[in-house]
């Protein structure tokens, strides 16, 4: 066949000798051919971008290091290239995009100079018709105002702009290959959408060949021509989309399928007249930056504006926004850790905001955080006991008790007792958010606000986390006030939902009604943003 | 993942480093076992040649120059040790507050650590011992003043980004109070580079020590190295070891404690280390 691109032949990929396992890479064989997009598909750890880093030299040697197959492109094998070739190679046949654009770019160079220099290095074009060159590839990923647009530094662009101007980098030599790494995964719903669309859209005009590695089936159902899926460095199954997403064959496709979150809504359970537990009216939060000792106010941002919310007593309520929405403002003032400006924040008919830290002291048990990042929230020098013990201890609990209710409450989450004696490190992500889970029920509080809790996680692990939530929250007759970015997650835990833009409340409502029929224009484009949307919906 | 022990101990400098100062530290703590009479005694002729009678030779009085290596190095090892803990102890609990707090405190404490940092602070210890009158005390606590601000500047820039992880803010959410999420939080991940600048502190403090005493401003009656070099820097020509001999040692030292440290560094920081 002469219309493959890129063929990688039993690839393997070796780790350091103090890893978990010895090959990051297996053994893959794959071949990408002329104007297809290859979604390479994986759980974090499943050598997905070891591959992608091996096939640009990329990799962190001599640590990590391909040590067998072949990588042939062009006729030639790209492991056995000289660095010299490779160089030429990178960039002018084969291309790379990033998952975050802000560290992809150097933050000191005009946006337009950071695109022509790729042009400068690698062709002989004159001054003018670089700069020709530039404004074309700025006008193709449709950025606005080129003129202006080249003119500026990354900083004043946002993440999606970002991304399209290092796609317009990686077009700059009409690559035969492009390899993207993730790199739709730091960007908001609609943003991704807009960079997927965008991604198909030049790959089809420029015949390029596209690597896409991704965690989210949603993103490779909107992208892929074909789809290869990997786990623990090998390939389990690879084949045409359609065929991949809807008849997969093997189990851990089909385990992986499964965990995608249905845009099904949850159906409204309680009854009518449960009294309210949380209330928030007329909420006002503005962030200052200020410039050092003697300078004055610079930057306002609204994050909360007029901010009207009731939660009834053991309901939930998902609070869905993009980043910048508020929606975290908002988590932070119902939880105490940030102060509002006006407003009213009450708990069970107590006001709780414009207290301050040592007053809010005796109601902290009755609300408490889920954390988003399960790496970041438990601290690395604490035993998984202490951690957990510690809520009911300044509570006036004995330590022994403490610690004997914190194995019960680690059992409730789905890990072993004696999980009390080890430190997080010893964790995967998934039975850390358990552990950050089993401290927030440690203090039986009656809300729990939980920021992102899943969105750090694998698929599947996610959908357990979500069902351990939703379990626990009948158990323990809780709360929950749920701030998520993705509509499929907030469908899956809450009853109601309420959609945050620029610091307001745009539309609420019951899950079933808002995914019914969504009114507010924003909460369409969310709606229409998610990724795979129409195989989800053939799905259920 | 290899343990921290496997790392620091795997590491062959670091053994040379800790064989030094294991030795050292024996050396000054069974130093009147090792050498019974007073270092400052006159035991022998002046200037006697190291190998004959005195393995070290003896000094322009006569004195024997291994007693007063030996007897040395309790000085400067305790002035330098003493000098650093408080050092460290002052910089932790500036940096930490400056730190935790930020705005006000944070600008007052920072501006505070400024000030000490701008002075030169070799010529800053000097002033504080003309002041302060030369006594082993006072040496403390010259060195310490001049060497705090660089642990007050890696303390805050430590407690910074600890402060802002989300099992700090977990930690307020549970009703912890500001102290105790300083101390039991935050502090004890600020650890790894806290020791390892501290441990090089030790050899910057037994230069300054050693320097001092040079110029005299050393503890009067405590034999020191540095006092030892200073008192045979005029006889360089006739009796060469009377300031090699010295000098050795705190060479030895500070290459000892540079390369504890950097073990130490390589093996709470395998990241930098490896990749």
């Amino acid at each position: 066949m002469t219309d493959i691109v890129l063929s990688i032949d039993h690839l393997k990929v070796a780790l350091p000798a103090w890893s978990d396992r010895k090959f990051a890479v297996g053994g893959v064989s794959l071949e990408i051919r002329q104007k297809e997009i290859l979604c390479i598909v994986g759980e974090s750890g499943s050598g997905k971008s070891m591959m992608g880093k091996a096939i640009l030299g990329l990799l962190p040697a001599p640590h990590v290091r391909a040590v067998g197959g072949k990588i042939m492109f062009e006729g030639r094998d790209l492991l056995e290239l000289p660095d010299d070739d490779m160089r030429a190679i990178r960039c002018g046949r084969i291309a790379m995009i990033f998952q975050e654009p802000m560290t992809a770019l150097n933050p000191l160079m005009k946006v337009g100079q950071q695109i022509e220099e790729v042009l400068e290095i690698h062709t002989r074009m004159t001054p003018l018709q670089r700069r020709e060159r530039v404004l074309d590839l700025i006008r193709d990923v449709h950025l606005p105002e080129p003129g202006r647009m080249i003119a500026s530094y990354p900083h004043q662009l946002s993440g999606g702009q970002r991304q399209r101007v290092v796609i317009a980098m990686a077009l700059a030599l009409e690559p035969a290959l492009i390899i993207a790494d993730e790199p739709t995964t730091a960007l908001d719903v609609t943003t991704q959408a807009q960079i997927l669309h965008l991604i198909k859209e030049l790959q089809r005009a420029h015949g390029t060949a596209v690597l896409f590695i991704t965690h989210d089936f949603g993103v490779v159902a909107e992208i892929a021509d074909r789809v290869a899926v990997m786990r623990h460095g090998e390939v389990v199954e690879q084949g045409v989309a359609t065929q991949v997403l809807r008849a997969p064959r093997a189990d851990y496709t089909k385990a992986l399928v499964a965990a995608v979150p249905g845009l099904k809504p949850r159906l409204q359970e309680l009854d009518a007249d449960s009294n309210v537990l949380l209330r928030v009216t007329n909420l006002e939060k503005t962030y200052r930056t200020s410039s050092g000792l003697f300078g004055g106010t610079v930057r306002e941002v609204h994050a909360a504006k007029k901010i009207n919310l009731e939660l009834k007593r053991e309901s939930s309520l998902a609070l869905v926004g993009e980043s910048g929405s508020g929606k975290s403002t908002l988590a932070r003032c119902v939880i105490g850790l940030e102060s509002v400006d006006s407003g009213l924040i009450e708990i069970d008919g107590e006001r709780i905001s414009g207290r301050t830290r040592a007053e809010l002291r005796p109601f902290r048990k009755h609300v408490q955080m889920v954390f988003q990042d399960p790496y970041a929230s438990l601290n690395p020098r604490q035993r998984v006991g202490d951690i957990i013990a510690l809520g009911p201890m300044l509570n006036g609990v004995s330590r022994e008790q403490a610690i004997a209710e914190a194995r019960e409450l680690l059992r409730l989450v789905g890990l072993k007792p004696d999980a009390v004696d080890r430190y997080p490190h010893e964790f995967s992500g998934g039975q850390r958010q358990r552990i950050g889970i089993a401290r927030a029920l440690a203090v039986k509080p009656k809300l729990i606000v939980a920021d992102e809790p899943v969105s750090a996680l694998d698929v599947s692990v996610q959908k357990q986390v979500l069902e351990l939530l939703n379990d626990l929250r009948k158990s323990f007759g809780l709360s929950m006030l749920f701030i998520t970015h993705d509509l499929r997650v907030a469908a899956t835990v809450c009853e109601e939902i309420a959609i945050m833009q620029r610091g307001e409340i745009v539309e609420r409502g019951a899950t079933a009604e808002i995914f019914a029929a969504p009114s507010h224009p924003y909460t369409r484009s969310l709606f229409e943003a998610v990724p795979g949307r129409e195989w989800i919906s053939s799905l259920d | 993942m290899k343990t921290f022990w496997s790392r620091f101990l795997g590491n062959p400098r670091v053994y040379l480093g800790l064989l030094w100062l294991g030795l050292l530290l024996v050396v000054a703590i069974a130093a009147n076992v090792l050498a019974p009479t007073d270092p400052f005694a006159i035991v022998g002729k002046p200037m006697a040649a190291p190998g004959g009678e005195f393995w070290l030779g003896t000094d322009s009085l006569g004195r024997n120059v291994l007693a007063g290596l030996i007897h040395g190095s309790r000085a400067t090892i305790l002035i330098a040790v003493l000098a650093t803990l408080f050092a460290v102890a002052f910089g932790t609990f500036m940096g930490a507050v400056a730190g935790y707090y930020g705005g006000l405190i944070d600008d007052v404490l920072m501006r505070f650590t400024e000030f000490f940092q701008t002075i030169p602070s070799f010529l800053f210890a000097i002033v504080l011992i003309a002041i302060l009158s030369p006594s082993a005390l006072n040496l403390v606590v010259a060195i310490a003043t001049v060497s705090w601000p660089p642990i007050a500047r890696v303390v805050r820039g430590e407690v910074l980004t600890v402060k802002s992880r989300e099992f700090v803010q977990a930690a307020v959410v549970a009703g912890q109070g500001d102290a105790a999420i300083l101390l039991k939080q935050v502090l004890p991940n600020t650890l790894s580079p806290l020791i390892v600048t501290g441990s090089l502190l030790i050899a910057t403090a037994i230069l300054a020590e050693s320097a001092l005493s040079f110029l005299g401003l050393g503890a009067p009656n405590v034999m020191s190295w540095g006092f030892m070099i200073g008192a045979g820097r005029s006889f360089m020509r006739e009796a060469w070891w009377l300031v090699t001999v010295p000098g050795i040692a705190i060479l030895l030292t500070v290459l000892a404690i540079n390369l504890v440290g950097e073990g130490l560094n390589d093996a709470l920081n395998p990241r930098l280390a490896d990749l």
